[in-house]
């Protein structure tokens, strides 16, 4: 008697202990659906807000008219082609610096103190704050020049997007087999041929990801900016003096107090949030399929 | 073919072919890939040299002085470096929490045909510019918050013994408070994305092993994949500390640039960044060298908690390919 007394009682806690596990498993599964939808919700609130607030302002005046004073009509012409100059001149001087210092990584240094020691301080540069390489290129160009110019921000944009460059360029071409490098050395090749002609073609698509997720990363970057290539009313192409960017314009417009000129910060936001965009995810199309 | 073309097809003995090109590809790369070491070499001593003259002026005390005053030329510290490091604590209760959740949802529970589309969404919030952060927290969330948000906060957890200082006076809608809870959703996705990188690296037999005892998810999670991924997890967290404590624009916008320490969590603040936003682009003299001076101690700072965070990934990296 006293046994099945007790083989009850301890199917009945070994029941209460599973439904205490099952318990806890379905609060944890919960909460973490909780987060997913939380964390979805955050990007479809954005995302609609800009929609809702930037769609309305979106004209052709926005494209074909410069910054106004406050008060009266305009667009953000200037800004736009401030922005593509500064980023492109970036993106220009970051690509082949980048992908040479990831070639050297992988094909020439791969293994040895060097090469680990530059890709742990790149990898840092990666994660570092926009701004400190803000003020790193004031004190460099800035100050000696004594003037703003947007030579210094395209260059402190470039700076940005170099680590990126690098990092994809090694991650890319650690990813091509040695194989189809030796079978190139075998027809005697020359290294520099075997790189260029095999490595890079191989790795090409990567690259590319690489450089396109670099333009969507500096494109949006306004700290930077803030301390170099400054802000400017006029349209102007001249890269020696300082020159308005969508970022900067942005950030003087949103917080100013003026009506219009919040507009045409909601309109920028909408461009250069949905560009970026566009960017990344054409980028992630190029991405070979396989994970490093 | 005459003779003459026939000798110049034929390699020449003794010369190398492609030394030349050689030399100038494989020295162009060692120079690019050296410059990477020289870059913050370049950072480190710029904001140095740049700082030099506020810690001369100021001596060390700088660190710790709260006292941030353009016109009677006093400069300190403590009030920026408070509110950096605050609003990025804030940060990690909250986004910690809600990473962990959807990393454990997409390794986990996720359908697979949902996983790619999540995994992407998340990795869209990364990319989405912290100026618009900014913008969307000054017009969007601001507003929610001073009406509902912090009056509730003021009005529950206000009243605790204790911690209840942290969370009183009015709710002004700016401040670290909301500057926190604005990182947070911008160091999400980094933290998202390394953890289900770094979940993956546990091998299935583990898993389906536990699994295969009857363990349920969430023992599974806490007992056999957490312990196993546990450095790299780590690793993700400080990351994304790193980038909270350097972030600017998300931050400017809603922090209130106030450079007086409150109690209060609710109340206007600044950090580092902000102050940098603000003030570099007019100043001069003692104010320009005592930013840039908060600007080498933010270098510090962030570089201190990323090269931590980097050695621990790369440990994790080295232990398991």
């Amino acid at each position: 008697m006293a046994n099945s007394a007790s083989a009850t009682a301890s199917v009945r806690s070994s029941n209460a202990i599973v439904r205490s596990r099952l318990r806890k498993n379905a609060i944890i599964r919960a909460l973490s659906i909780a987060a997913t939808v939380a964390g979805l919700s955050l990007l479809a609130w954005i995302l609609g807000d800009l929609l809702f607030k930037g769609f309305s302002t979106l004209s052709v005046s926005l494209f074909t008219m410069d910054t106004p004073p406050p008060g009266s009509a305009g667009g953000l012409a200037n800004a736009i082609i401030g922005s593509l100059l500064i980023t492109g001149i970036g993106i220009l001087i970051a690509t082949p610096i980048g992908i040479l210092a990831g070639t050297f990584l992988i094909e020439y240094g791969r293994g040895s103190t060097l090469a680990e020691v530059i890709r742990f301080v790149n990898d840092m540069l990666v994660s570092a704050p926009s701004i400190i390489i803000g003020l790193f290129v004031y004190q460099v160009i800035v100050a000696p020049m004594h003037h703003f110019s947007a030579w210094a921000g395209a260059i402190a944009l470039g700076i940005i997007a170099l680590p990126i460059i690098v990092r994809t360029t090694q991650d890319m071409l650690q990813l091509v087999p040695d194989a189809l490098r030796e079978a190139a050395y075998a027809l005697g090749a020359p290294k520099w041929r075997v790189i260029v002609v095999v490595s890079y073609r191989a790795a090409f698509q990567g690259m590319l990801t690489g450089v396109l997720l670099a333009i969507a990363r500096i494109s949006g970057e306004t700290a930077p900016l803030l301390f170099t290539a400054l802000s400017n009313p006029g349209r102007t192409t001249d890269m020696s003096s300082p020159m308005a960017s969508l970022p900067v314009v942005i950030y003087n417009f949103a917080g100013s107090p003026y009506a219009d000129w919040q507009n045409l910060a909601w309109a920028g936001a909408l461009l250069i949030t949905f560009s970026v965009l566009t960017l990344n995810i054409i980028a992630r199309s190029f991405a070979p399929k396989t994970r490093n | 073919m005459s003779q003459a073309a026939l000798e110049a097809n034929q390699p020449r003995i003794g010369a190398h072919p492609g030394r030349l090109g050689n030399a100038l590809f494989g020295g162009s790369a060692w120079i690019f890939a050296i410059l990477v070491l020289v870059l913050l070499a370049g950072v480190m001593i710029s904001l140095i040299s740049g700082a030099w003259p506020a810690f001369q002026h100021f001596g060390v005390s700088f660190i710790w002085t709260e006292v941030w005053n353009p016109n009677r030329a006093r400069y300190g510290a403590l009030a920026p470096l408070y509110g950096t490091v605050v609003s990025s604590v804030i940060a990690m209760v909250i986004g910690v929490p809600i990473s962990l959740g959807i990393a454990i949802f997409l390794t986990e529970l996720c359908p697979t045909y949902l996983r790619r589309p999540i995994s992407t969404a998340v990795e869209l919030l990364a990319a989405v510019p912290s100026i618009i952060y900014g913008m969307w927290g000054l017009f969007a969330l601001v507003p929610l918050m001073q009406k509902y948000i912090e009056p509730a906060i003021i009005g529950s957890l206000g009243n605790i013994p204790l911690i209840g200082d942290l969370f009183q006076g009015p709710p002004y809608g700016i401040g670290l408070f909301t500057a926190g809870l604005i990182l947070s959703a911008m160091v999400l996705p980094y933290m998202v994305s390394i953890m289900r990188d770094v979940f993956e690296t546990v091998p299935p037999q583990l898993r389906e092993s536990a699994y295969g005892l009857g363990a349920t998810t969430w023992e599974v999670i806490g007992s056999v994949v957490l312990p196993y991924s546990r450095v790299g997890v780590i690793g993700a967290f400080m990351l994304a500390l790193g980038r909270a404590l350097g972030e600017t624009m998300a931050v400017t916008f809603v922090v209130g640039n106030s450079y007086h320490i409150m109690k209060s969590i609710l109340a206007p603040g600044a950090t580092i960044s902000s102050s940098l936003a603000n003030e570099f682009a007019e100043a001069d003299g003692l104010q320009l060298s005592s930013l840039l001076a908060e600007g080498f101690l933010l270098f510090v700072l962030t570089f201190t908690v990323i090269g931590m965070a980097r050695l621990m990934l790369l440990r994790l990296q080295r232990k398991y390919g």
